[in-house]
C-alpha cells in the first residue's frame, strides 16, 4: 500500500491546482489519475477565465451576475469566494506564464462574455483551458509532485458508520491501466475528488470521451449526498456532427446568430432584447432549439452563427482556433461562411455536495471542479467561470486537506436541521438493480468498501483493522469486482448498454423537459441497469484493458444518469437551465433549495436543503432573470 | 516489443510481421490459462461474425489496424486485423476505430479522449504518416482502405498503445516551467508582455505533447538522447518569451546547445509536416541555433 498526506484523484485544472496547493501547505502530494494530465478535458475550455481586475469592475459585481446567472440556486458563501479570490488566481496563472493575449500596453486582455456587467473574461486566444491546463501541469513538475498516470481510481476506502456524517475516507484503490494491477493508496490527510464532467451520459455533448462521472458515482455510493445533478448546461454553440465546442468568445467578440429566415433571431424573436446573442447560455439554447422547432431551423436541425464581418484580423488575433475546428471538426471556413451550431450538453452545475472549501460531509473527502458542487453555478453556469472555479477551489480545498486552514465553512454539508425529507418520484425503483446473492459485493457499488464474496481474495482483509484496514478492505472488494468482470464468460458488451443510455438521455432528459419523458428515461435506465447485469470483459489481457475501464466507467454513468433524471422529474419548476413543460414558471416559495440524492447503500433516497442567499454582507434577493 | 526496427510490411499474409525473441514462456497460472481460452473462444466468435458479415459495398472501408497484446495468445506475434467499417460521411480514422471496437472487437486498444485534436492522445501512423485520429477525416485520405498502426520509433505497449515515458522525460529534461530572476511583488501585480512577444511565442505554446514530431524524426529514431523537436519547441517556448529576462534566457540556451540540444537538428522539416497543430518546429529549432550563436558571439 502507498501512502501519502494528501491523494488527488484527477489532474485537470481543479486537480493539478489542489496538489500544487497542498504540497505549497506542506503536505506531501500524489496525483493519482486516468490521463496523463495533459490529456485532461481542461485543455478543450475555450473561452476565457472571470475576474474582477479592472478599475471600473468589482468582485462585488461578479458575484451579484453569477448569483443571476444561476437563477439564485448558488450559494452565496461559495459564489463570494469564487469571485473574491479569482483575480489573485488569474495573476498567479500569469505569473507562472501563462501565456494569455495581451492587451497594447503589454497587460492581459478581457472581452464581454454572456451574463457579464463588465468585459472581465481573461483570455488566451480560443484557447484558455489548453494553456491554463499546461502551465499548471509545469508548475507540478517544477514541484517533483508525484504523478500516477494512467492509474485509474476506482473506489473510495470509506468506513462503513451508518450515518455517512461519520464516515471517514482513508484513501482510494486504484487500477494501474499499463499493468493491470489493483493497488491500494492510503491518504492520511485528505482526498480530493477532481475527476471533471460527466457529459459521456450525452451522445451530443462537447465532453470528452472519459468524461464519466467517475469522482460523482463513487463519492455518491460511497454516502456522499449529491447536488442538483439535473441542472445540466446545453452549451448553445457546439458543431451539428461532432459536439465540438465553438466558443462563446465568438459571441463576445461579436458573432451573430441567426435563423433559416435570415433573421436575427435573439432580437428579431424577443428572447433577449437587451443582451442578444450574449444572453446567458441557457436562454440563447432553448432560443435556438425555439427556432428549429418553429420551422426556422437549417437542415431541421441548427442555426448560423457567423463571425464573417469581425475581419480576419480580429478573428486570427483572437479566435484562430475557432477557424481550426470549424474546419477540421465541419468542414466550414469561418473566414468565409457562417458556422453551423446546435444545443449540445458541456457541463454539470451539480455534482458532489461541498461547502466552499471543497469538504464534504465524509471526513477527509474533498471535491472540487465539475465534479463538486459548492455550489457556485446554481442553476446556470456563466461563461467562463469554470475556469476560476478550477483555481480557486482547487487551491482552497488543497490548502484544506494540508491542514492549512482553521476558518469554519458557512455552508454546511450532509443532513442539518434545515433538510427536508423528499418523496419519491421515480416510476421504477432506483439504484442498485436486484443482483443475485452470489454476484452482489462483486458487481456492486465500487463505493463503500463491502465484505468480499470470493473466498479466495477475502480472509486477510477482514483481519486487518484500523484506517489501512479500511484501505486493505476497499481493495480487496475492488480486486473482486474486477476479477468477476474478467472471468464472466458469457455476456454483453458495454458499450450497448452506453449507448442505450446516451440515447434515452438526449431523447428525453434533454433542454426541454416534460414528464413523461422523464419518466420514460426512468424506465429506459432502469432496463440498461438491468443489462449492465449482464455484461463481461472480453478482453483477458491485464496489460492495458480499455475494455474493463469503460465496463466500469459505464457502471459509473448509469448512477449519474439516474440521479440527473430523477433530480429533473422532482423540480417541477422552470429556474436556469432546468425548464419544464409543465411547469412554466420560477417557484421562488417551494424551489429555492437544492436537490439532494443519497445512495443509502443502494436505495436512493430525494431530499433537500435550502440554497444560501445570505453573502458576508449582502442577500441576494431573487430578481426576475431577464437579459 | 517495439516499431523502433521496422515497421511490419504490408503483405498477403496479415500475421506475417518481423518476430523477436519472445522470453521462456513462464508457467501458467489458472487465472491465465481461464484468460487464454476466453481469449481463444472470443477470437473464434469474431472469426464467426467477420464471416457472417454482409456486403457492405461501396459504403464501407477496410480498416487495417495493427495488433499486439505482449501476453494473450495469438496476439503475441504482431499482426494486423481487418475490419470492414460503413463509412458514414464525416467520419474520422478515430470514428472509425471506435465502431471497430464498439461493434466487432471489445479488445482494440488505443488511447483518445477530446475528440477535439487537444488532448493530443491518438496520434497515430495512419496511411504512412503520423496524424491524430480525431483530426484525420477518411474521405481525405483517398483510399479505401485505412492502414493504422502505433507511432513508429516508440515502443508499443498494446495494439495501438506506445509507451510515452520517454517522449515526458525528454518534455521535462528542458526544465519546462516558466522562470524569473524577478517575481512580482504584490499578488496581484502582472508581468508585462507586449503583443509582439505574446504573438511571437503563439505558435509555440499550441503543443499538445502527441508525439507525432518525436516519432517522424530520423535524428530521433537513431538517437534516444536527442531532445527531440517536441522539447526544444518547449525550450523556445520559453527562452523567447521576454517575461522570464536575460540571465534565465542564458541559462536556457545552455540548456538547448548541449551536445544532444538543437545542433543535431539536420532540418529535414519532416516534425514540422506532421505537426497537428502547425507549429513551425524547424524554424524554431533554427531561430535557437541563431540565437546560440548570437550568445555564443557575445562571450568570444
Amino acid at each position: 500500500m502507498r501512502e501519502y498526506d494528501v491523494i488527488v484523484v484527477g489532474a485537470g485544472g481543479a486537480g493539478l491546482r489542489a496538489a500544487i496547493a497542498a504540497q505549497e501547505a506542506g503536505a506531501d502530494v500524489a496525483m493519482v489519475t486516468k490521463l496523463h494530465p495533459v490529456r485532461s478535458h481542461t485543455g478543450a475550455a475555450e473561452g476565457g477565465i472571470n475576474a474582477a481586475l479592472r478599475e471600473g469592475d468589482d468582485w462585488h459585481d461578479h458575484a451579484y451576475d453569477t448569483m443571476k446567472g444561476s437563477d439564485y440556486l448558488g450559494d452565496a458563501p461559495a459564489v463570494e469566494a469564487l469571485t473574491r479570490e479569482s483575480p489573485k488566481e488569474t495573476i498567479q496563472l500569469e505569473n507562472w506564464g501563462m501565456a494569455f493575449s495581451r492587451d497594447e500596453d503589454g497587460q492581459v486582455s478581457q472581452r464581454p462574455f454572456g451574463g457579464l456587467s463588465f468585459p472581465r473574461t481573461t483570455y488566451a486566444g480560443a484557447e484558455t483551458g489548453h494553456h491554463m491546463l499546461h502551465t499548471m501541469y509545469e508548475q507540478v513538475v517544477k514541484r517533483g509532485i508525484e504523478v500516477y498516470d494512467e492509474w485509474y481510481v476506482t473506489r473510495l476506502a470509506v468506513s462503513d458508520e451508518d450515518e455517512p456524517e461519520e464516515r471517514d475516507c482513508h484513501g482510494v484503490v486504484a487500477y494501474d491501466i499499463k499493468r493491470g494491477e489493483i493497488e491500494g493508496f492510503r491518504a492520511r490527510d485528505g482526498v480530493i475528488l477532481a475527476t471533471g464532467g460527466l457529459g459521456q451520459v450525452y451522445d451530443h455533448t462537447t465532453n470528452a470521451i472519459a468524461n464519466t462521472g467517475d469522482g460523482v458515482a463513487m463519492a455518491y455510493r460511497a454516502g456522499v449526498p449529491i447536488e442538483d445533478m439535473e441542472m445540466i448546461q446545453f452549451h448553445p454553440t457546439t458543431l451539428p456532427s461532432t459536439g465540438v465546442l465553438i466558443s462563446e468568445g465568438v459571441r463576445g467578440e461579436g458573432g451573430i446568430l441567426y435563423n433559416s429566415e435570415g433573421e436575427r433571431f435573439m432580437f428579431e424573436h424577443g428572447y433577449a432584447n437587451n443582451d442578444g446573442e450574449l444572453a446567458s447560455r441557457d436562454v440563447v439554447s432553448r432560443a435556438e432549439l425555439n427556432e428549429v422547432n418553429n420551422g426556422r431551423g437549417i437542415e431541421d436541425e441548427y442555426v448560423h452563427l457567423d463571425m464573417r464581418h469581425l475581419g480576419e484580423d480580429r478573428i486570427l488575433d483572437r479566435l484562430e482556433n475557432i477557424l481550426h475546428l470549424a474546419e477540421d471538426f465541419e468542414g466550414v471556413d469561418g473566414l468565409e461562411e457562417p458556422m453551423p451550431v446546435k444545443p449540445g450538453q458541456h457541463y454539470a452545475m451539480g455534482g458532489i455536495e461541498t461547502d466552499e472549501w471543497g469538504a464534504t460531509c465524509v471526513g477527509g473527502l474533498y471535491a472540487v471542479g465539475e465534479c463538486a458542487c459548492a455550489s457556485v453555478h446554481g442553476a446556470n453556469r456563466l461563461g467562463g467561470n469554470a475556469l476560476p472555479e478550477l483555481a480557486v477551489f482547487g487551491a482552497r480545498a488543497g490548502r484544506h486537506a494540508a491542514g492549512d486552514v482553521d476558518e469554519e465553512a458557512e455552508i454546511t454539508t450532509g443532513w442539518d436541521e434545515d433538510s427536508e425529507e423528499g418523496e419519491n418520484v421515480s416510476p421504477v425503483p432506483l439504484g442498485e438493480a436486484g443482483l443475485p446473492s452470489a454476484e452482489k459485493g462483486a458487481l456492486a457499488d465500487g463505493g463503500r468498501s463491502s465484505p468480499p464474496t470470493d473466498a479466495a481474495d477475502g480472509g486477510a482483509a477482514a483481519e486487518s483493522a484500523g484506517d489501512a484496514g479500511v484501505v486493505e478492505e476497499a481493495v480487496q472488494a475492488e480486486r473482486t469486482r474486477v476479477h468477476y468482470l474478467l472471468e464472466k464468460e458469457e455476456g454483453i458488451n458495454h458499450a450497448e448498454v452506453r449507448s442505450e443510455l446516451q440515447e434515452t438521455m438526449t431523447e428525453n432528459v434533454n433542454v426541454f423537459r416534460e414528464e413523461d419523458a422523464l419518466k420514460a428515461a426512468l424506465e429506459d435506465i432502469r432496463e440498461a441497469r438491468q443489462d449492465y447485469q449482464h455484461v463481461t470483459v472480453e478482453d483477458p489481457s491485464r496489460t492495458y484493458n480499455t475494455d474493463l475501464i469503460h465496463t466500469i466507467e459505464t457502471r459509473n454513468l448509469l448512477d449519474v444518469a439516474e440521479a440527473i433524471t430523477v433530480g429533473a422529474l422532482a423540480r417541477d419548476e422552470f429556474r436556469g437551465a432546468h425548464w419544464r413543460k409543465e411547469h412554466q414558471e420560477r417557484k421562488d416559495d417551494e424551489w429555492l433549495k437544492h436537490t439532494m440524492l443519497s445512495w443509502n447503500d443502494g436505495s436512493p433516497g430525494l431530499w433537500y436543503k435550502p440554497a444560501v442567499l445570505e453573502g458576508e454582507d449582502k442577500s441576494y434577493e431573487p430578481k426576475e432573470r431577464s437579459y | 516489443m517495439s516499431t523502433q526496427t521496422e515497421p511490419p510490411e504490408q503483405t498477403d499474409d496479415e500475421t506475417e510481421s518481423t518476430p523477436e525473441a519472445e522470453p521462456e514462456p513462464e508457467p501458467r497460472s489458472p487465472g491465465q490459462r481461464r484468460r487464454d481460452e476466453k481469449a481463444a473462444r472470443a477470437a473464434e466468435r469474431d472469426r464467426e461474425a467477420a464471416e457472417a458479415e454482409p456486403d457492405l459495398g461501396d459504403d464501407a472501408i477496410t480498416l487495417k489496424v495493427f495488433r499486439y497484446d505482449p501476453e494473450v495468445e495469438g496476439k503475441t506475434e504482431p499482426r494486423f486485423d481487418t475490419f470492414q467499417i460503413p463509412f458514414t460521411k464525416g467520419m474520422t480514422v478515430l470514428d472509425a476505430l471506435i465502431e471497430a471496437r464498439d461493434t466487432y472487437d471489445s479488445s482494440l486498444t488505443f488511447r483518445h479522449s477530446c475528440r477535439q485534436a487537444v488532448c493530443g492522445s491518438d496520434a497515430l501512423f495512419i496511411n504512412g504518416r503520423q496524424r491524430l485520429g480525431c483530426q484525420t477525416q477518411v474521405a481525405d485520405l483517398d483510399s479505401d482502405v485505412v492502414r493504422v498502426e502505433p507511432l513508429p520509433h516508440q515502443d508499443v505497449v498494446k495494439d495501438l498503445v506506445v509507451d510515452m515515458e520517454h517522449f515526458y522525460d525528454q518534455m521535462e529534461a528542458v526544465e519546462p516551467y516558466f522562470q524569473t530572476d524577478e517575481t512580482p511583488d504584490g499578488e496581484l501585480e502582472e508581468q508585462f508582455q507586449t503583443p509582439e512577444n505574446r504573438e511571437e511565442i503563439k505558435m509555440s505554446t499550441r503543443c499538445i505533447w502527441c508525439g507525432a514530431c518525436m516519432s517522424s524524426c530520423n535524428i530521433a529514431a537513431d538517437d534516444n538522447a536527442y531532445l527531440g523537436p517536441a522539447a526544444i519547441n518547449k525550450a523556445y517556448r520559453f527562452a523567447m518569451d521576454e517575461r522570464e529576462g536575460e540571465n534565465m534566457k542564458e541559462h536556457r540556451m545552455e540548456l538547448i546547445e548541449q551536445e544532444n540540444g538543437v545542433w543535431r537538428c539536420q532540418t529535414q522539416f519532416s516534425c514540422t509536416n506532421v505537426c497537428p497543430k502547425d507549429i513551425p518546429l524547424t524554424e524554431h529549432i533554427q531561430e535557437l541555433k541563431r540565437e546560440a550563436v548570437k550568445s555564443n558571439l557575445k562571450f568570444w
